[in-house]
């Protein structure tokens, strides 16, 4: 499996882009990690916590309807069934449990529609740490009830207004909080961003995705598949399910989010669209303008709305070991809609953009490839989004 | 000039350096010009320009507005080098900015061009000399300061390996936050100090907190040069009247000027 260097460059990528006030909070969390992963006691401890309380590992599903229509073999890893209803919950238990071995009390986050926010609460609340959780003021009022959520979990959400009060503005109040707090305090980071260690150990958290779906897939088939589909945001779901396989001749493919359209620059999608810079913290493909300012992102799914993505996703698209293509909202919303038609299953719009990535893909493969789809999280938190989208509340459903 | 000029004529006059902060571009781009003239006036010895950029995780709230009310105004990347043309030659003026700017207007280039406009040197919050080969070779190409900050929470191996990046003289960074006007400065801003000085012979200077005379005076204390960033923005965030604006700065600037003399 690739490690990063020493200091965290994936290739030109990655690196420490921060204060040197943070640094020996990030070189403390760097050895409580290479620890706790070579600690037999602490992978027991995470592997009851996945099982028993996030309800993993989850299911393989053969999409028998979905695969008819592609015309190859399509296989959902079916993430959206764990608890709080994605793929997050494996980092956020990870660096939970992480916390509690470094000593500290309280955890930090980020969040933009509040997914990250909600499962940073709930591992907050069965550990029993304080949790202060950043969002972006717009972003409070539009997902009232994930910030309910949080209240509930016992979780202060703090409304952040400054810059374009979205997610990246609520990473960098994180980031501020962290400094003037880090002695007791962990930043709980949401994806496979930030400054190292935070891209390998959230990698680290999440490859159970792969892992699983690979031993399930060669359990019922015995073959490994051809493709890996995820959704590329921050890029944690995807990191997760492209891990395993990464030594293996295996395609692995990421969908960012296209949102109108990578053309129309009002997009998410910072590889295709992007160029090379630094935000918080890493060295990584950014939406930024001429002088290096940041963009604003665009896309119809909050999860994949954010203006960066992960060092190791950025490494593996220059050398080419993935493949990363952009999905606009409208293919997304059609691949929703198909899923949920084909399949019973409404999954979360971050996911859909997979499941249309691995049909528009489909065509060209033969007809016997397996397409393993990462279905990162469910869709309840998006029926506002899909009611406005469709017109459902208009009485001229299609 | 170079940093080094400065601090020759503050050690001969036997007290501490006031380095004055303000964005490039705030409140606009030719009343920061203003504004830095005023503040060499009234006596800070080294001017920093900020370059605003939309995130600034190492900024509190007032340098925050300022940087995004010059990016709202148009402010680019390159009319930082207008600005330090403009006020050099009196004082050391060094660019204080986030790494990203740098990297895209091109790590050479940028010294060049900052060279050529007079500057002495770059301040660099989210750089530290591990990440910094490019930023290294180029201000040493371009003969220009490079200034590293070292924090509370500095290791005394990082102290060592930062100073001995550092050229001009060193950002003691005196409290674990971000950038702002205290009430109380850091009780940690003195040990980190000594600690710093047992590892260079650089002169130290003193951040992040500072907003009058008397706390000027108690960082001149122990520290080289006095940093003050926030309170000076402050002069021009409450008010749409620029020359009331200049005519506080005026006294703040004078009120600090007497504190690093104390």
């Amino acid at each position: 499996m690739p490690q990063p260097d020493v200091s965290g460059h994936w290739g030109e990528f990655g690196g420490r882009f921060v204060p040197e006030a943070l640094i020996a909070a990030l070189e403390e969390l760097d050895i409580a990690h290479a620890k706790a992963l070579e600690d037999p006691e602490f992978q027991a401890e995470f592997d009851r916590l996945l099982r028993e309380y996030g309800n993993l590992p989850s299911p393989l599903y053969r999409a028998e309807r979905l695969s008819e229509e592609a015309g190859v073999e399509i296989w959902l890893k079916r993430e959206d069934l764990n608890h709080t209803g994605a793929h997050k919950v494996r980092n956020v238990l990870g660096q939970a449990l992480l916390t509690k071995r470094m000593g500290k009390t309280r955890v930090i986050a980020e969040t933009g529609a509040g997914q990250h926010g909600v499962a940073t609460a709930t591992a907050a609340a069965y550990f029993g740490f304080d949790c202060t959780v950043y969002m972006g003021e717009e972003d409070t009022r539009r997902q009232a009830l994930n910030v309910a959520r949080m209240r509930l979990l016992g979780a202060e959400v703090v409304p952040v207004t400054t810059g374009s009060r979205t997610l990246k503005d609520a990473m960098n109040e994180a980031l501020r909080e962290w400094v003037a707090t880090v002695d007791h305090t962990h930043y709980l980071i949401g994806s496979v961003g930030g400054p190292h260690p935070f891209p390998r150990l959230v990698r680290d958290y999440c490859r159970g995705i792969g892992d699983e779906a690979r031993a399930q897939l060669l359990e019922r088939t015995g073959r490994l598949p051809d493709v890996v589909a995820a959704c590329v945001g921050g890029g944690s779901n995807a990191m997760g399910a492209f891990t395993a396989f990464i030594d293996d001749d295996v395609k692995l493919y990421g969908f960012e989010a296209g949102g109108e359209g990578v053309e129309t620059g009002r997009t998410a999608a910072a590889i295709n669209s992007g160029g090379i810079g630094v935000l918080h913290g890493a060295r990584t493909y950014v939406l930024q303008d001429e002088d290096g300012q940041t963009k604003e992102s665009h896309s119809i799914s909050a999860g994949l709305d954010y203006p960066a993505v992960g060092p190791e996703h950025a490494h593996l698209a220059a050398t080419g070991r993935a493949v990363y293509e952009a999905v606009t909202d409208a293919e997304a919303m059609d691949a929703l809609e198909k899923l949920a038609r084909t399949e019973g299953i409404i999954c979360a719009i971050e996911s859909a953009h997979a499941v249309a990535g691995a049909l528009r893909l489909a065509p060209e493969l033969d007809p016997d490839s397996i397409v393993l789809v990462n279905l990162s999280g469910r869709g309840d938190k998006d029926m506002g989004t899909v009611v406005d989208y469709f017109g459902f509340d208009k009485g001229d459903q299609q | 000039m170079r940093a080094a000029d400065a601090f020759a004529k503050t050690k001969a006059e036997g007290r501490a350096a006031l380095v004055g902060y303000l964005p490039a571009g705030f409140p606009t781009l030719a009343d920061s010009i203003k504004a830095i003239d005023i503040m060499i006036d009234h006596g800070a010895d080294i001017i920093e320009l900020g370059l605003p950029y939309s995130d600034p995780v190492m900024d509190g709230p007032a340098i925050q507005r300022a940087a995004d009310r010059a990016l709202a105004a148009g402010f680019r990347t390159r009319q930082v080098f207008e600005v330090a043309e403009a006020v050099a030659g009196r004082v050391p003026i060094f660019v204080m900015t986030y790494w990203n700017l740098v990297e895209r207007y091109g790590v050479d280039a940028f010294a060049r061009d900052f060279a050529a406009s007079g500057g002495a040197g770059l301040i660099t919050p989210d750089l530290i000399p591990d990440e910094a080969e490019e930023w290294l070779a180029a201000s040493d190409a371009h003969e220009l300061d490079r200034v590293f900050l070292v924090a509370p929470s500095s290791t005394d191996e990082r102290i060592a390996a930062t100073v001995a990046a550092c050229r001009g003289f060193v950002y003691a960074q005196s409290v674990m936050g971000v950038t702002g006007a205290r009430a109380a400065t850091s009780a940690a801003a003195p040990k980190l100090v000594e600690r710093t000085r047992a590892h260079t012979e650089l002169p130290i200077g003193v951040g992040l907190g500072v907003r009058d005379g008397d706390q000027a005076a108690e960082v001149a204390s122990y520290g080289d040069a006095v940093i003050v960033g926030s309170a000076i923005v402050g002069c021009y965030l409450e008010t749409d009247d620029v020359p009331s604006g200049h005519q506080r700065l005026a006294e703040l600037t004078a009120d600090l000027a007497e504190g690093v003399r104390r």
